[in-house]
């Protein structure tokens, strides 16, 4: 990935003190398989976290207990002050305080762009039609494709639709992100416009968790690299000293094979 | 190696149409009628089957009589015009009977009501049908059922109109308590509510109100319904309900309440395991041991909900396989969103199971239309037995065979056929994916 122009951008970006995510001892099985083990993580407001690691690492899975699409079996996770339990209420308000990007887009087709991104606000968030639509337009201008808006997503590249989807969860006011290997299933020269798009949004103090293999995004916008193995945490680290001076001999291996072509 | 010389496209080309004789109806004949020895000689075993088919029919619909009183005045008119030898079809037995093939033992002075009814149909389907018509119109089909159920068995107006008052508190009960408790537990205490009105408050209001203002219409007893009437009111009224049955028991066979689930997949296996005609019978002889005595049940009521209940549980099935079809994204998108179960079910996961499920939906239909028939096995009168049968009791008609059946047939195509293109139509309007 080319290096976008980013060097001014890490200034700007703050952590406050304010926790935002919290995970402490959390375990999850799938059936007798243990695919998180012990995890504890506190995400501050404003921080911007990469979540690297090899596939199966249970990466994805972590991300996706943060707003329930998993459940965990023991330990606890509290989002903005709410603790995620069997709770319905709970979780719907945890869900509309949480965004969160699709490696796939998930993108509804049957709906224009445009109902894609109003949808929520007026059902969840039971806002006017019209201030939905406004709120809308403003987030296709600021991924740069307001001119979409009444296609549906069948019509858009993979780049476009992934910016829709982001588009999307920015439209429920989220004060969280979750993104989740959101360049995978891009072409290459897609994936710059997506990240561009991502790191405006952390320029912006947007709390982010990202799962990627974009080290590049990494080593520009994160303020802390998260290696995961095995289910469990392996290393953390802020980027220049995880991605220059490795600790653990997993982590070492993991980045000598994905940086070494 | 110096032949490796490096190029650089200067100008590109523009697109060109194709060469002459890869277009027109001399390529289509040779590709598809004559592409090769088998081929050929498909196309000529057809052909000649075609003439046959044709030459064989040909004589017998050119020689149709209209004008006759009997099977017997038209065969002699086929013999006088046509020669002794000569065959042909006798219309005139539909001529004569066609008000039974349509409407059964219908009175006659009353069929304006049947007319007004389908007239009405029309008007009430049309804004389910097309999204381009104001959605205001659907209340008119939201009330369409009760006026027609008014007009064709008639009776005091007050009746329907106090079942459509039961219709309102269940949803005024829905509205009022969905929010604090739930989708399922409010509809089903609006259900509860709504039946005790109709089971003791409807008849004490109809009398009533009767008395104070009687406004009815002859009554028109369920023995007198026959033919497409009686094919109508069962098709169209399974039609329309078992869809959301239907789109209700395929949810419920996917939930993860134990309950709902069992008795789901319950009901769908233990119909569809059933012939129909066994269900038929069950409504005609069995509900009557299992309800209180003294309640008569209209039999078309009881064949009209059996039937209905088969073709929901064929609908739940059809439109399972449309969810599973969707992928799970679209469930974790709705979710993320925040959107709570049944909004995810309305405006995410049933506008697209339903489209991809429409060819099944429809077939499920036609099927269930035509299965009208068999009504006849429980004695009511349905167009191709029923009515048949009661037309060549008629001395005069006692020889005519392949006439009724024909009428019938063309009849129930034109509904069908109907039915198949508005699907097809469906399909092309809601296609999404432009790739």
């Amino acid at each position: 990935m080319s290096e976008p122009n980013i060097q001014s951008a890490r200034a700007k970006m703050q952590v406050s003190d304010e926790v935002a995510v919290q995970i402490t001892a959390m375990n999850k099985w799938y059936g007798q398989f243990h695919v998180l083990r012990d995890i504890n993580l506190t995400v501050n407001r404003g921080e911007r976290i990469v979540i690297a690691g090899p596939s199966g690492s249970g990466k994805s899975t972590m991300i996706r207990c943060i707003n329930r699409l998993e459940e965990h079996q023991s330990g606890q996770i509290i989002v903005d002050g709410i603790e995620l339990t069997s709770d319905l209420k709970n979780i719907d308000k945890v869900r509309s305080e949480v965004g969160m990007v699709f490696q796939h887009f998930n993108l509804f087709p049957h709906l224009t762009i445009l109902e894609n991104l109003t949808l929520a606000p007026i059902w969840v968030r039971k806002v006017p039609k019209r201030e939905a639509e406004e709120t809308a337009m403003y987030f296709l201008e600021k991924v740069k494709i307001p001119e979409q808006a009444h296609k549906y997503p069948g019509q858009l590249s993979g780049g476009q639709q992934q910016r829709v989807a982001i588009a999307r969860s920015l439209c429920m006011k989220p004060r969280i992100m979750l993104f989740d290997e959101p360049t995978s299933a891009l072409d290459p020269e897609m994936i710059k416009e997506v990240l561009d798009t991502m790191i405006e949004l952390a320029e912006e103090g947007m709390t982010m968790l990202c799962v990627t293999h974009e080290m590049g995004f990494a080593q520009a916008v994160a303020n802390r690299v998260i290696f995961m193995a095995d289910g469990q945490i392996v290393e953390q680290n802020n980027p220049h000293d995880f991605f220059n001076n490795p600790q653990s001999e997993r982590t070492k291996q993991f980045l000598s094979q994905i940086l070494g072509h | 190696m110096t032949e490796t010389s490096s190029f650089v496209r200067t100008d590109m080309l523009p697109p060109a149409p194709p060469p002459v004789s890869q277009t027109g109806v001399i390529k289509w004949l040779r590709e598809n009628l004559f592409s090769g020895p088998l081929n050929t000689t498909l196309t000529l075993c057809g052909l000649g089957f075609a003439i046959w088919l044709v030459q064989a029919a040909a004589p017998w619909l050119l020689h149709s009589v209209w004008n006759a009183n009997s099977q017997n005045e038209c065969r002699s008119i086929i013999a006088e015009t046509w020669g002794p030898e000569a065959t042909g079809a006798c219309w005139a037995i539909i001529r004569a009977r066609w008000h039974q093939f349509l409407f059964g033992f219908y009175p006659m002075d009353q069929y304006w009501r049947i007319y007004v009814t389908f007239a009405a149909l029309f008007v009430a389907i049309a804004p389910v049908l097309f999204a381009t018509l104001p959605r205001r119109m659907l209340w008119l089909s939201l009330l369409y059922p009760l006026v027609a159920f008014w007009l064709l068995w008639g009776g005091p107006i007050w009746g329907p109109v106090f079942t459509a008052l039961g219709f309102g508190l269940w949803a005024a009960v829905f509205l009022a308590l969905s929010v604090r408790l739930g989708v399922v537990v409010a509809a089903g205490i609006g259900l509860v509510a709504a039946a005790v009105f109709w089971i003791y408050g409807v008849g004490a209001l109809e009398a009533s109100m009767q008395s104070v203002l009687p406004l009815a219409l002859p009554e028109v007893d369920s023995d007198q319904f026959g033919g497409f009437l009686l094919a109508l009111v069962i098709g169209v009224t399974a039609i329309v309900v078992s869809l959301p049955m239907g789109v209700l028991l395929a949810l419920g066979r996917q939930s993860d309440m134990l309950i709902i689930k069992s008795l789901s997949v319950g009901f769908i296996e233990f119909i569809r395991g059933v012939p129909l005609i066994t269900l038929l019978f069950t409504a005609s002889l069995l509900l009557q041991y299992f309800l209180p005595s003294g309640t008569s049940f209209d039999l078309i009521l009881r064949v009209v909900i059996l039937v209905t209940f088969f073709a929901a549980a064929y609908i739940a099935e059809v439109i399972r396989g449309g969810l599973a079809a969707l992928p799970r994204g679209q469930y974790e998108a709705a979710d993320a969103l925040g959107l709570d179960y049944w909004q995810a079910q309305r405006l995410i996961i049933m506008p697209q199971a339903l489209k991809i499920s429409i060819p099944g939906i429809v077939s499920t239909f036609i099927g269930m239309f035509k299965d009208t028939t068999l009504v006849a096995f429980v004695g009511l009168m349905d167009p191709l037995k029923g009515i048949s049968t009661v037309v060549r009791a008629d001395l005069n008609w006692k020889g005519v065979y392949w006439e009724p059946y024909i009428f019938v047939a063309v009849i129930f195509f034109i509904f069908n056929f109907s039915m198949s293109r508005y699907s097809m139509f469906l399909e092309r309007k809601l296609k999404r994916d432009h790739r």
